[in-house]
């Protein structure tokens, strides 16, 4: 049965100021869902808010992951509940290998004695870095330490693939690659697509959607989602802009009121 | 003020038990004089951390009686994790206590006329040899009360001489057991590398005993000669409730390397002063440490780089985790002397405070009598970043196994370092232990 992830009314703060303004999404197993919209609008405190980063704080509202309160989780108990977030910012941790890590990562989804063995954890790391054009060398480096900006773009959905989550959050995997780049990361993407699989991809380039399809797109402005569609939705973001919309909907400034 | 002791042992006391080691006169000379001197030398100050109210001068007992190890069977459990225990042809001495208990020696070093041995049967048999450098160009007798003191009573250690042009590929260990509460120990690791020689010497300071008030003050010298190359591996982890002086030297000539890995992970309070001289042109020096502190220990690790040499380089590295009401002052001086030109000076001081009540310092010193050079330093003080952890976390991995992974990974350049793959698991178990 396909897993679901309700966000109700959701309202977020960040060190006292208001930045989303209650956003509702449902996103089911199966569906990818992109986020699109200028800078400023609250897409990416939307991603943080829903993996739990310390610093925003959920005043109002709720998200559930098939029916279970995720807000009421830790940061580790929402990743085994099935979430992942690729982030923007990979945070750099020296010393602990990526392939350690890994490791760790996916034996704490299992149970005592029943951790996945050296010999399949090595065979699934090598085979998923091949598929991303990645050098296996990689495996041993310190996490992200030193990794360019595209290396860790990578190395987020390496993670993904390895972990295989219920529901990928996708904080603009996109900026910042060159285009090729760009295709790996899209093909990894694509991989994971199945019934298994829901995913949110926080972009604002339309660029990244000639690659992966989305089911359905949706614009946020003023810590709102203000408009859905479909695919054709991004085509014609791409092609007019956003102007249109805020003259639809009588928006001035569409942003939260953050600085710069 | 006076800086007057009245000392537990007497001249007659050190004289007799010379003689009954079977010491030459110039050892049992120099223990007769130190211990005069002992009485009115000062101690020594390190910076930043008050030693005054420690016990380094009273106690019971200059040696207590410890059998032999039979085989390498009987070893305690935690030293037979560090060994190899199936090896016959390896290079290893355990000392019990005071007691040298154990050596083995391998062909290669014997073949190569290379001495490995502890500090009494060195004294016996190899005494002009040990002479020529014991306590002249390291550690002086006279420095302070504890250098005289440990000169005067001498009572265990290990002397390392690798002759001229002789490499040994295999690592020289070396573990001291303190498993009687009585002990207390003065113990002299001297490492002679002559020119063109290369080694590594790996130690272990190991207490098996819970808790113990015992006065340990370790004496290392290392000296490297022309172009030699000494790796020198260290894990300290003695009880808690130990009283903890240990002042490892190091003095490099012309091209020659010494490069320390120390894990100072004793649980009792701790002074540990490690210096290295860069006497020789082009001679290099390496200090990578780490640290874990805990309970409420006090503790002072001062690490210096003193560049007498041209071109010579030092590079101090050390990483520090302080937990519940530990204490530790981290003081990094690197000096180049008037002469020295093109040297360089780096150091970096990095420590982890991980509860409300530890405290740290780190202080990085430059000392520059030189145009010139070039140095550096970094230091920071700081917590668990809680980005890392929000990372970590959001890819399953508990809090407490986030922070694990943190500080592991804080500490790993020192332990990578290590140059014996037991050590080096030790060393990881023993941090396991201390910061969980």
């Amino acid at each position: 049965m396909a897993s679901t992830l309700t966000i109700k009314d959701l309202h977020v703060a960040i060190e006292g100021k208001e930045i989303l303004k209650g956003v509702n999404l449902e996103i089911k197993g199966g569906e990818i869902h992109a986020i699109m919209g200028p800078n400023g609008t609250g897409k990416s405190t939307l991603s943080s808010a829903i993996m739990g980063h310390p610093k925003y704080e959920v005043t109002q509202g709720s998200v559930t992951l098939d029916g279970k309160d995720v807000l009421e989780m830790e940061v580790d108990e929402r990743a085994r509940a099935g979430l992942f977030l690729a982030m923007q910012y990979p945070s750099e941790i020296s010393g602990v290998t990526n392939a350690d890590f890994l490791r760790s990562a996916i034996n704490s989804r299992r149970e005592e004695g029943e951790e996945i063995s050296l010999m399949k954890f090595i065979r699934k790391m090598d085979s998923k870095m091949e598929y991303l054009e990645m050098d296996l060398n990689m495996a041993q480096r310190y996490l992200n330490e030193g990794f360019s900006g595209g290396e860790k773009k990578r190395n987020e959905i390496l993670q993904m693939m390895m972990i295989e989550p219920k529901f990928a959050i996708l904080d603009e995997i996109d900026s910042g690659l060159d285009i090729d780049a760009l295709k790996v990361v899209s093909k990894g993407i694509n991989e994971m697509r199945g019934e298994e699989f829901g995913c949110l991809i926080i972009t604002h380039y339309q660029r990244l959607l000639n690659y992966i399809t989305p089911d359905h797109v949706h614009v946020m402005m003023q810590g709102r989602v203000v408009k859905s569609g479909g695919p054709e939705l991004a085509q014609r973001l791409e092609a007019e802009g956003y102007d249109w919309i805020k003259q639809e909907l009588g928006i001035e400034d569409e942003t939260v009121g953050q600085e710069a | 003020m006076s800086t007057e002791t009245k000392l537990p042992f007497d001249k007659e006391y050190v004289n007799s038990f010379s003689k009954e080691m079977g010491e030459p006169a110039w050892m049992t000379e120099l223990r007769v004089n130190a211990l005069d001197q002992a009485e009115s030398l000062p101690m020594p100050r390190p910076d930043k951390t008050n030693i005054t109210k420690w016990n380094f001068t009273k106690f019971e007992k200059h040696i207590v009686a410890s059998d032999d190890y039979a085989s390498l069977n009987d070893l305690p459990e935690d030293v037979r994790n560090l060994v190899n225990l199936e090896s016959a042809d390896q290079n290893l001495y355990i000392q019990r206590n005071n007691r040298p208990a154990y050596i083995s020696l391998s062909k290669e070093v014997m073949d190569k006329g290379g001495v490995f041995t502890d500090i009494f049967t060195a004294a016996r048999d190899h005494g002009e040899l040990l002479q020529k450098y014991y306590m002249k160009d390291g550690v002086k007798v006279d420095e302070n009360k504890l250098t005289a003191l440990h000169a005067a009573l001498v009572n265990g250690g290990v002397f390392l001489y690798v002759p001229k042009n002789v490499e040994i590929t295999e690592p020289i260990q070396a573990v001291f057991i303190h498993d009687d509460k009585e002990t207390n120990l003065f113990n002299h690791v001297l490492v002679v590398a002559e020119d063109n020689s290369a080694v590594t010497y790996v130690e272990n300071y190991v207490s098996t005993v819970d808790e113990a008030e015992g006065i340990f003050n370790i004496v290392t010298e290392v000296i490297a000669n022309a172009n030699a190359k000494v790796v020198y591996g260290a894990v300290d982890t003695l009880a808690i409730g130990t009283t903890v002086y240990v002042n490892r030297r190091g003095v490099a000539g012309r091209d020659a390397r010494i490069e320390w890995a120390l894990g100072l992970m004793n649980d009792g309070n701790t002074v540990s002063d490690n210096l290295t001289n860069l006497v020789g042109d082009g001679s290099y020096g390496d200090i990578k440490t780490v640290v874990v502190g805990r309970g409420k220990q006090t503790q002072n690790f001062t690490t210096t780089v003193v560049h007498f040499g041209k071109n010579s380089e030092g590079y101090i590295l050390k990483h520090g985790v302080m937990k519940e009401a530990a204490t530790s002052i981290f003081n990094g001086i690197g000096k180049i002397e008037h002469g020295a030109s093109k040297s360089n000076a780096e150091q970096e001081s990095r420590v982890l405070m991980l509860s409300e009540k530890a405290r740290g310092d780190a202080n990085p010193i430059l000392l520059i009598d030189e145009d010139d050079v070039t140095a550096g330093h970094a230091a920071s003080v700081g917590r668990v970043d809680p980005l890392q952890l929000y990372y970590l976390m959001s890819r399953g991995v508990s809090q407490q196994e986030a922070e694990r992974l943190v500080i592991h990974g804080f500490l790993a350049p020192v332990v990578n370092a290590l140059p014996i793959e037991g050590v080096k698991k030790q060393l990881t178990a023993v941090i396991e232990r201390k910061v969980r």
